[in-house]
């Protein structure tokens, strides 16, 4: 089952700069392996990964074969207000989900 | 006469062996081509110079399938000089392309991490495009003794 794990400060001092790290349990089938028997795996990746923040996105990630199993992201961003994070992860096989946090800016 | 044939078989257990070899190495592999190809593609035209970028990286890896890297940027990231994106790419996996990162002037500090994969020892390039539209990159060695992507599925 896909979860996603997502560490954002609750709270932060207006125009700090804060990290954000996010996880999403995914296989990230290379497409390059084969079975026992010759065939092979098809890819299964998540290709896309966007956060926004309050609506306008703050960041925004490609992701090929080469990202290890369970894409493991961070970055940062500035904080002006209190809002919301959203987080989207797509990918082949119509792999999507998302995730929210809050964080309260004073 | 003996002798002769003798050295014919060797000659052509050799050559089979050697074929299978050959044949077995590599399944499938970027070249040094397709990696300036993928990166002709990120840049255009455009010249990269060296510099500004940091790729964090252990230089001996021992699993080649998770591999924590962080890329940082040297810039104030200020409205009207800021990183736009940041591009990781490799010599010899399949694919030439590990990630590509957007930021924009609000990231606050030009730095990201993840966890990359490597199928064999080679180096690692990463890419940093400014809000001038100039190129700056880094490359890192690295070693790795259990390579990813080789393994059979079970």
């Amino acid at each position: 089952m896909p979860s996603a794990l997502i560490n954002v400060p609750a709270k932060a001092k207006r125009g700090s700069v804060i990290e954000i790290k996010t996880l999403m349990s995914h296989i990230m089938e290379t497409g390059y392996r084969h079975t026992a028997s010759g065939d092979v795996v098809p890819r299964d990746i998540i290709t896309s990964f966007t956060c926004r923040f309050n609506g306008t996105e703050v960041f925004r990630a490609d992701l090929y074969p080469a990202i290890a199993a369970n894409p493991f992201i961070t970055f940062f961003t500035t904080v002006t207000e209190s809002g919301k994070f959203e987080f989207e992860w797509i990918g082949d096989k119509g792999f999507s989900e998302t995730a929210q946090a809050s964080i309260t800016v004073e | 006469m003996a002798n002769s044939n003798h050295t014919t078989r060797r000659t052509v257990l050799g050559l089979a062996g050697g074929a299978a070899v050959l044949v077995i190495v590599r399944p499938a592999a970027a070249t040094p081509a397709m990696l300036s190809a993928a990166i002709r593609n990120v840049v255009g035209e455009a010249n990269v110079r060296t510099g500004k970028v940091k790729l964090d990286i252990p230089p001996l890896v021992e699993n080649g399938n998770t591999v924590p890297m962080t890329v940082s940027v040297t810039s104030p990231m200020t409205a009207d000089d800021y990183v736009k994106s940041i591009h990781v790419f490799n010599e010899k996996n399949p694919q030439p392309n590990i990630g590509n990162f957007y930021l924009g002037p609000r990231a606050g500090r030009a730095q990201v991490s993840t966890r990359i994969r490597l199928a064999d020892s080679q180096k690692v390039t990463a890419i940093a495009r400014l809000s001038d539209d100039t190129f700056w990159s880094t490359t890192a060695d690295v070693v790795v003794t259990l390579a990813a992507c080789t393994e059979e599925a079970i």
